[in-house]
Order: structure tokens, then C-alpha cells, then sequence
């Protein structure tokens, strides 16, 4: 790697960090319940000091990766959420226009202009910006660029150069190195394609929705609340409305939203509180026609079959 | 890879390890993988950080490592056991994107994994079956002009050879039209800025710059406003059998569309619906036709508008369309599929909710008393912001006007 020689402090011991089923185990201890291929993506990504792509439909737990890696590793979290036309200033840097001026209302009448210059474009002076904060921690923070397909193709071409060096050249000032390597994860749900030259600099992950035994075991982590006649039924119920032709298939996050609010209501079964179950989708289903595609009687239908 | 015989990499030799590794990196490139030695290295790296014993955590290590998107994801499995074990099929790359293999030698290592050169037709039946991306790589000779104009409700087998054209100068001039159309259609306001000297926001860098010689007072503002960005065209070009007098002349002109306009995708459908952007940007035009006769078997069927719509929205259109994008369809709206009229709407619906803008283009609105009676065309058009004639050039080109507006 370009920068084997950066320290690289991630909170685990080499034994640990030596298999990725130990890596999984410590997620599990965070509340993340991860499948056997994202764990050695993740586990790989801490050795080789790569960043990591994950890739699935939202909802699947692509942001928790980073918190519950930052919570594993005791790093800081960085994000830096994308958008269309996100550019350098709100990622990298940008100078503190409004202490400058005030600096330069404020010199002191010996400093000639040349000083005062060097005086304002100090770091004193310089607003780091989610990138170039990640770089300049003194200890390796997890660095989460969110939905990166959704900025421009030149912030993505700019990105690749800060996550290939590992540093940010601001002209007034010189280049800023990395004291750290941030562990970057980065998630994408296919807005846009990425270019070649990012995907081969990052290993890569698809995540899918959990299968029903995964996501249950996430509800124990999460929602220990809930009795386990209640979560199994809710994980049949989420489980087969994912296989109805929906515009948005609930994601993990609306599970853990509903068994709040069926909790919050009382329901303590799937069966025989259809009132309940048609008050609550609110939680699952989000756009006005999947409301309307689960009429009451295919609700009906699923609930029963959950609870049976 | 519960398979405890497995080619387990440290009981070899580092040499041969090392070369067994960039035969399976050879393997994946062969297979459209985006890889090369850099990810060897890489690989021989990442298999001294997991127990290389455990061949379950090396083929995990390797997908996370070699597989690149979710294509690649979903085959790597498959590859892999090709490989190491020999067991499997080797399965090329069903032709979703067009990128020349880069490595046309075959050494021997894999060689066994091919199938014969015979083999392929069926797959592609299936493929064609599935309602996918359309032709294979290599072409079968069957049928060649079989069942034009043919207006059946299954895909006729035949493909139509797209090189005969019809009047090279008229084909040039939709070309060229094309191209002024989308030249016209270029700009859209994004959220990008660049200098401007009348314009509302003020660039505090470059102003603290330009003043910092009169004391930082700042009296030379400079301003920015926003960058002007290109919108994205997207075409549907409906190349069915009643389109058939048509459909090689708006080839053409989507052709000049995407030759001349970077942010551009094209798709054509008739039963189903195939991506044709790659194809129509090939530099080579011999080689741009035939592989678009490749794609486009089937030509001159039945129509299914709304099925095709339906594909598009679900497959492609999350990474096709944004809030700049302009969908242009160019159809007749003539459905032989049983889709009802409110599946044509749902999918109209969709599609709209994503793109800026929707333009269908009909030949048939140039002829006289032509009413737009098909069921199709009637559920659609609510959804449409414009609705215009395209029969003849000069239709065509009246649409600047319109389209510089948008």
C-alpha cells in the first residue's frame, strides 16, 4: 500500500484482526449482525488499509457498517453525506472568509501585506471539511462517504486522488499528508454508475436483505423488547411482504421501526389484531401505491401466514 | 468450497502459487472482470492476512477483492469453483456491457473450461427468454432475414441486417439534425458555480485574494453564479413491425443523438427492451451495425410498451435518469401485448416521477385525421409533456425550437 509506513492504530490486536469471524463476533457485541462475506470485506479492508465499497438496496444496513465498525474499533466517525454538486469547498477545505477579513481590519501597522498574508492563510484559519479531517486525526478515524453515486463525476475523479494518496494540496498553503490512514467505507445504491478506476481501487461488498435468520438475530440484538413468538412472526410477515411486487421493500431499519411501534401499541401477536397491524404499516410501506397494493385482504393473508 | 481437496495455495511453491493466482486473475478478465496484475499482487498479499487453509475465507476474500459490482458479485461464486476445482461450465459474460475483452489470447490453463465453439445457441435462447440484455457474443447464422414484417406476438427469431440503408443522404441529414437538436437542448441549470461579474453570490475566496492590497477592504466583488449543466437525453426507440418504415431512419437520428451528446443513453424495444448506447457509440461503423444486429433480433415483431417501460423502470432507470434528464420516446404507441391501459399509465407514471421531462414522438401524428386512438398511446399521453409529430425531417427538426426551452 502507498502508505504502509502511516501508523495505523485500529484498536485490535493482531490475533483478532487475524480472522474475520473474530471481526463478526465483535460487530455482533455492537449490536451488527453481518454475513459471513461482508465481514471478511471488512475484516479485509482493516488489513490491507483499503477502502471499502458496499453496495445494496437502502434499507439493507449500509451506513451502520461504518458506525458499528467505529464503535468496534473505537474510531471516531467521519461522514461526509453526497449530493449532486458537492464540490471541494463543503469536502475538503475552505478558508474562514469572515476571520480573514477581520484579521486583515486587524493587522498591526508594521506587518507588511506579505505577512499578513501568511497570517491568514495559516491553518489557523483553514475550515477542514469531512475529508480533510479524516486525514489529519492522530488517530485513524472511519471515514463514511455516503451515496457517493450521487455526486458529480468530477468529485468522484477528485476523491479517488485523496483516497489513493492519502493527502490535500491547498495552493496558499502546501500539502497536507495523512498523520493516519482513515479506514473509509464508502456505500453507493447505483443512482449512477461509478467510474472502473474507483471500484478497482476499492474492494467491494454487496449486501443483500438479510435472510430470515440473519434479521432475526438482528431484532434480538436490537429490539430486545420484543418475545420471541412476536419477533418470529414479524420476521415471516417482513420476509414474505418483500416478496410482493413493491415500489420500496422495507429495509432492516423500518423492521426495527415497526416492532417499536407494535410494542408501542400493545400487540403482542400477529394474529387477530388486524387494526393494529393496517394502523402501524406506516412503518413498512412508503409510497401511496404499495399502500395501495397491500389491500386489507392480502394483508390479511400474510399476517395469518406469519402467525401460523 | 466445503470441498476439503481443495487447491489449497500454501502447500504449493510460491512460484507456482503465484502463477496459479494470475491464472485465475486471466480467468475473471476473460470473464469482463475489471482486474489485472495489480489485483494479483494484491491477492498473493490478502491471502497471507486469512487463513489461506480455509477455502471458504479465501474465495470470500477473493470476491471482495476481484468482484467489482453486483454482476460480478453474483458470478464470482461460479468462477471460482470453475477454476480451483474445474468443476462447472465456464459461462461468458452475457453481453451487458460492450468492453472489448482485452486479453483475445487464450492460454492453456483454462483452456478446458471453454465450452466448444458450437455451444452458446442455447444459452442465448434462454437469455432471449428471460427478457435480458439482449445478444450473445458470438452470432448464430440462423434464419438471417427470416420473418420481417412480421407483426406477430412473439419475438421473431430472425434479426433484421441493419446495413443496408436506405438513402445514405437522408440518414446523414437525420444524423446531422440530430445532433443540432441536441446541442439545443444542452443547457440546465446546476448547482455548480463559476465566475460571473453580474450575478447574486459573492466568491469570498477570490474577493479576500483580489483586496488583500488595499487592506482586505473589499471593494472588487467577485461574483459566481451558477454553472450551466448539460441535460441528459435518454432515448426509447420503438423498432417493432409497425414502426418498420421508420425505425432505421430514427436509428439513425438517435445515432447522431448519442454520437453528439455525452450525457445520452439509448435503449430500443419492441417485445423487450435492450440497451444500445455502447453499440451506437462503436467509432468503427461496420462494427457498430453488426453489433446492433446482434441486439437487435427480434426486429420488426409485436410491440409491448408498457412490459418495456416496465423493464426500463425497473432495471435501468435509477442509474439512467436524474432531475436533468429528458426521456424522448419515439413510438407509434401501437401495443400487441395484452398489457392493459393502466399498466401503460402506472409505468408513464413512474417514469415521469423520475425524469425532468417526457417527449413522445409519433410519426403517425403527421398523417391527417390521425386521432391517438390506440389504447396505449391514450393512457400515455396524460403523462407526456410534449407530444409532436416525427414523419419527416423537417418535423424533426421544428422540434429545436421546442426542445431549446425545456
Amino acid at each position: 500500500m502507498e502508505n504502509g509506513g502511516a501508523a495505523r492504530p485500529d484498536g485490535l490486536t493482531p490475533s483478532e484482526t487475524l480472522k474475520a469471524g473474530a471481526l463478526k463476533a465483535r460487530l455482533a457485541s455492537v449490536g451488527y449482525i453481518a454475513g459471513d462475506a461482508l465481514a471478511m470485506a471488512l475484516h479485509l479492508a482493516l488489513r490491507l488499509g483499503r477502502p471499502l465499497l458496499v453496495e445494496g438496496e437502502a434499507g439493507v444496513g449500509k451506513t451502520e457498517v461504518a458506525k458499528a465498525l467505529a464503535a468496534v474499533t473505537g474510531a471516531r466517525l467521519i461522514r461526509l453525506q453526497c449530493y449532486e454538486g458537492l464540490d471541494a469547498a463543503s469536502a475538503i477545505y475552505e478558508w474562514n472568509y469572515q476571520r480573514q477579513l477581520l484579521a486583515i481590519k486587524a493587522r498591526e501597522h508594521d506587518e507588511s501585506p506579505d505577512e499578513t498574508e501568511d497570517r491568514i492563510f495559516s491553518e489557523r484559519y483553514l475550515l477542514r471539511r469531512p475529508l480533510l479531517e479524516a486525514i489529519t486525526e492522530d488517530e485513524a478515524p472511519v471515514l463514511l462517504i455516503d451515496e457517493i453515486d450521487r455526486a458529480d463525476e468530477e468529485f468522484e475523479a477528485y476523491l479517488l486522488e485523496v483516497l489513493s494518496d492519502f493527502q490535500v494540496s491547498v495552493p496558499e498553503l502546501g500539502t497536507i499528508r495523512a498523520k493516519t490512514v482513515p479506514h473509509v467505507i464508502l456505500t453507493a445504491n447505483g443512482t449512477r454508475d461509478l467510474s472502473d478506476a474507483l471500484r478497482r481501487r476499492c474492494l467491494y461488498a454487496w449486501v443483500e436483505f438479510p435472510e430470515p435468520e440473519r434479521e432475526l438475530a438482528i431484532l434480538r440484538a436490537r429490539a430486545p423488547g420484543a418475545g420471541d413468538r412476536l419477533a418470529g412472526q414479524v420476521i415471516r410477515f417482513i420476509d414474505a411482504l418483500r416478496r410482493e411486487d413493491l415500489e420500496k421493500k422495507p429495509g432492516v431499519a423500518e423492521t426495527l421501526d415497526w416492532v417499536a411501534a407494535l410494542l408501542d401499541l400493545g400487540v403482542e401477536s400477529l394474529a387477530g389484531d388486524p387494526e393494529s397491524i393496517r394502523a402501524s404499516l406506516v412503518c413498512l410501506l412508503k409510497t401511496r401505491s404499495d399502500r395501495d397494493a397491500i389491500t386489507p385482504e392480502v394483508l390479511a393473508r400474510i399476517a395469518d401466514r406469519a402467525a401460523a | 468450497m466445503d470441498d476439503a481437496s481443495a487447491a489449497h495455495p500454501r502447500e504449493v511453491d510460491p512460484e507456482a502459487l503465484t502463477a496459479r493466482v494470475a491464472g485465475f486473475v486471466a480467468h475473471l478478465r476473460l470473464n469482463d472482470f475489471a482486474v489485472g496484475p495489480a489485483e494479483t499482487a494484491t491477492a498473493l498479499e490478502l491471502l497471507a492476512g486469512i487463513d489461506g487453509c480455509d477455502p471458504r475465507e479465501v474465495r470470500l476474500g477473493f470476491k471482495s477483492l476481484l468482484a467489482g459490482r453486483k454482476e460480478e458479485w453474483e458470478r464470482f461464486d461460479d468462477l471460482f469453483e470453475a477454476y480451483w476445482h474445474g468443476r462447472g461450465r465456464l459461462r461468458r459474460r452475457s453481453a451487458t456491457s460492450f468492453r472489448d475483452p482485452r486479453s483475445p489470447s487464450r492460454s492453456g490453463l483454462w483452456l478446458r473450461h471453454l465450452p466448444p465453439p458450437s455451444a452458446g445457441i442455447g444459452e442465448r435462447a434462454e437469455l432471449s427468454g428471460a427478457g435480458g440484455e439482449g445478444g450473445g457474443d458470438e452470432g448464430d447464422d440462423e434464419a438471417r432475414g427470416r420473418g420481417r414484417l412480421v407483426p406477430s406476438r412473439r419475438s421473431s427469431l430472425a434479426r433484421k441486417d441493419l446495413r443496408h440503408v436506405a438513402d445514405p443522404a437522408e440518414l446523414a441529414e437525420a444524423e446531422r439534425i440530430a445532433g443540432d437538436l441536441a446541442r439545443a437542448m444542452r443547457h440546465r441549470v446546476s448547482r455548480r458555480y463559476r465566475n460571473a461579474s453580474r450575478a447574486p453570490r459573492l466568491d469570498l475566496r477570490r474577493t479576500v485574494r483580489r483586496n488583500l492590497g488595499r487592506g482586505g477592504e473589499p471593494i472588487d466583488l467577485v461574483r459566481r453564479r451558477r454553472r450551466d449543466r448539460p441535460v441528459r437525453i435518454v432515448v426509447l426507440l420503438d423498432v417493432s413491425g409497425s414502426m418498420e418504415q421508420y425505425s432505421r431512419f430514427f436509428l439513425q437520428f438517435v445515432k447522431g443523438l448519442v454520437g453528439s451528446w455525452v450525457e445520452s443513453d439509448a435503449y430500443v424495444f419492441h417485445t423487450r427492451l435492450v440497451r444500445v448506447t455502447g453499440a451506437l457509440r462503436d467509432r468503427d461503423p461496420v462494427r457498430a451495425m453488426s453489433r446492433l444486429s446482434l441486439l437487435a433480433q427480434g426486429f420488426g415483431g409485436g410491440t409491448r410498451i408498457a412490459e418495456s417501460l416496465g423493464v426500463f423502470n425497473d432495471r435501468y432507470a435509477r442509474a439512467a435518469l436524474n432531475r436533468r434528464s429528458v426521456v424522448m420516446i419515439l413510438s407509434d404507441g401501437y401495443d400487441t401485448g395484452d398489457a392493459s391501459a393502466r399498466s401503460m399509465s402506472r409505468e408513464m407514471r413512474r417514469l415521469r416521477g423520475r425524469a425532468r421531462r417526457i417527449v413522445w414522438l409519433n410519426p403517425l401524428l403527421g398523417w391527417r385525421g390521425y386521432e391517438p386512438v390506440a389504447r396505449a398511446m391514450a393512457a400515455a399521453l396524460p403523462h407526456v409533456d410534449r407530444f409532436a409529430a416525427a414523419h419527416t425531417l423537417e418535423a424533426l427538426a421544428a422540434l429545436e425550437g421546442e426542445l431549446s426551452r425545456l
